[in-house]
């Protein structure tokens, strides 16, 4: 890396007393470029490039830690394409994020709008942001009373209340993903939320009083002037609440209760390569994942940035 | 808009759009109520049926009991420790590398800059085995600086955000200074630094939340209890009391009380942090 910093222009014609200058200008700009990025650098390649290359190599390989690490080629990936675990954990991904992305956008935005040139703006805010800064952890501890199936308070008021009979949440696996979605939403609308009314606070007053004078009502106003201006900010939290809904962890791995039949059916891409590697020291599985982890990021990232064309608006 | 008659339709709309609010806000608070309420409960009023909501009578001792079950305080005590020292690390490494990004010249500075970039979209959880490995190998692993190095060396994201500041102060003081035979360095800490205090502060909220809660990393990282951080210690604590939920409940107060009392003294501050750095990722 340091050959990048190192000056240029050695070659350059021209008349002697010039090009001497420059060099010596750039070779100060230089010297100083290695201290100013040194840190940075030292931490890009130690802790991120580094154990990158390293991954990829560990999920080629066969390797439990501490014997010998054997090369095996692509067998890993093999094994994951016909591993149940693995399609369990890739369907719970998927499912979590179909349903936390859409209900943190639309609870996210839902607020925003409401609060959007209210009174009492400030205090609702502090409301609605205290879940964001509070650790996953934590919360999932609540949650996990919440939803108690046989006393926990939020079924004994569906059956009081309302007269549902809500199942156990969290003892039965067709619910259990849902639920930890669910208390993903609950913790992200502040952080939505805020943005949005970010969004919206730039939307320039001047279009929605044309449309207003056009006669378009509160509806119109909204899906034709606020939410095409709105699409940056939608588009940059979608992509933030995709990457947030594949990586979930803290959440799947405290309300899932531990060892149980139930384990294995809420597992997801992250709590697989967590497991796998330091409960398991199953490296290159564990690698393996994590690629696949990536491949995916990528793809999504990509796919909304190609699909941004099509949907997003940027003001000129 | 303030010198129009406010009409019955709007004046319904607008307290049903409170309502609304106000029942969102409900379903935020009562979860942190509900867990302050029964970390004061005994056992058996949690198996009460139908649930009670208020404690009676309310048992305090369940927090001298967590207190004496575990090392909270030693807890805090490393979460803030790690926290401050991250945010230290990158506000410093961060801003440097900043403003050699967008005032230095020097050779691959555009392709090293993208190099940061493309690294946002490497996840953690990609490279935490490696480090692992690496922090093992030298001597770091149960310390808290197998945590604190990597998070606080480097910060693709911070170093880009900052970059962007450094790039809006107009340069004519750096150029007086440089005239002036002042170093790189010296311009770096006594005109660009006090500049950039609001995005480092802003950056600075952002990085000792998300230390602060980062439950991936100390997990990993960490075996000995009295090295946990908060979020850890909680873990733990589920798994040796999971069926004394008052004791929960109180372990979780004591990890969250605190938070949300310095939240809302500081809500402006933070919640500018997390979104202002939110929203420019």
């Amino acid at each position: 890396m340091v050959a990048t910093l190192t000056p240029s222009d050695t070659s350059q014609a021209g008349p002697p007393e010039r090009p001497r200058r420059r060099e010596r200008k750039q070779t100060r700009e230089g010297g100083w470029a290695v201290v100013f990025l040194g840190p940075q650098m030292v931490g890009l390649l130690v802790f991120v490039l580094g154990p990158m290359l390293f991954a990829l190599y560990l999920s080629l390989t066969e390797w439990n830690g501490i014997g010998d690490i054997t090369f095996v080629g692509l067998d890993n990936f093999r094994e994951l394409a016909g591993d149940h675990a693995f399609w369990q954990s890739m369907r719970n991904t998927l499912w979590l994020a179909v349903m936390i992305v859409p209900g943190q956008l639309i609870t996210g935005l839902a607020v925003a709008v409401a609060l959007h040139q209210r009174k009492l703006r400030t205090l609702y805010r502090i409301v609605y942001f205290m879940p964001v800064v509070t650790s996953q952890v934590a919360v999932s501890v609540i949650w996990i009373w919440l939803l108690n199936g046989s006393f926990g308070p939020l079924n004994s008021i569906l059956r009081d209340w309302f007269g549902i009979n809500a199942p156990d949440w969290l003892a039965e696996p067709s619910y259990l993903v849902p639920a930890i979605a669910m208390v993903t939403i609950w913790q992200g609308v502040g952080f939505f939320m805020v943005v949005f009314l970010a969004g919206l606070q730039g939307i320039p007053t001047a279009y929605l009083e044309a449309a207003e004078v056009d006669g378009a009502g509160t509806l119109r106003k909204f899906w034709h002037v606020t939410l095409p201006l709105l699409t940056p900010t939608l588009f940059f939290l979608t992509i933030m609440s995709l990457i947030g809904a594949f990586q979930i962890f803290d959440t799947v791995y405290m309300m899932t209760p531990q060892h149980s039949y139930l384990g294995d059916s809420t597992r997801t891409i992250v709590f697989q390569i967590y497991d796998l590697a330091f409960a398991r020291f199953d490296f290159g599985s564990s690698a393996a994942y994590a690629v696949v982890l990536f491949v995916l990021l990528l793809i999504l990232t990509a796919g909304q940035m190609v699909l941004q064309r099509r949907w997003v608006h940027y003001e000129e | 808009m303030s010198r129009r008659r406010t009409s019955p339709a709007e004046v319904t709309r607008s307290v049903s759009l409170h309502v609304i609010l106000i029942a969102g806000a409900l379903l935020t608070v009562v979860p942190f109520v509900w867990m302050i309420l029964s970390s004061l409960k005994d056992q058996p009023q949690v198996f009460v049926f139908p649930p009670r909501w208020l404690p009676d009578p309310a048992r305090w001792d369940n927090y001298a009991d967590v207190w004496r079950a575990a090392p909270f305080l030693r807890a805090y005590g490393n979460s803030v420790f790690i926290a401050v020292m991250i945010v230290a690390f990158q506000l410093v490494t961060c801003a440097m590398a900043a403003y050699a990004f967008a005032r230095l010249r020097f050779r691959g500075k555009n392709l090293l800059f993208l190099l940061f970039l493309a690294t946002m979209m490497v996840p953690g959880q990609l490279t935490i085995i490696p480090v692992f490995l690496l922090m093992a190998n030298i001597g770091l692993y149960d310390t808290h600086w197998a945590i604190i190095l990597p998070e606080g060396l480097f910060s693709a994201f911070g170093v880009f955000m900052l970059r962007q500041f450094v790039r809006g102060i107009p340069t004519e003081l750096e150029d007086a200074a440089l005239i002036d035979g002042a170093s790189r360095w010296r311009i770096f800490w006594s005109i660009i630094i006090p500049l950039l205090r609001a995005p480092l502060a802003a950056l600075g909220t952002f990085t000792f939340v998300s230390s602060w809660n980062n439950f991936l990393a100390p997990l990993v990282f960490l075996r000995s209890p009295e090295n946990y951080t908060v979020p850890v210690l909680i873990a733990q604590f589920k798994g040796e009391y999971s069926t004394n939920l008052p004791l929960l409940m109180a372990a979780a107060s004591i990890a969250i009380v605190p938070v949300l009392v310095v939240f809302v003294v500081a809500q402006r501050q933070i919640i500018r942090g997390v979104t202002l750095t939110g929203a420019g990722k």
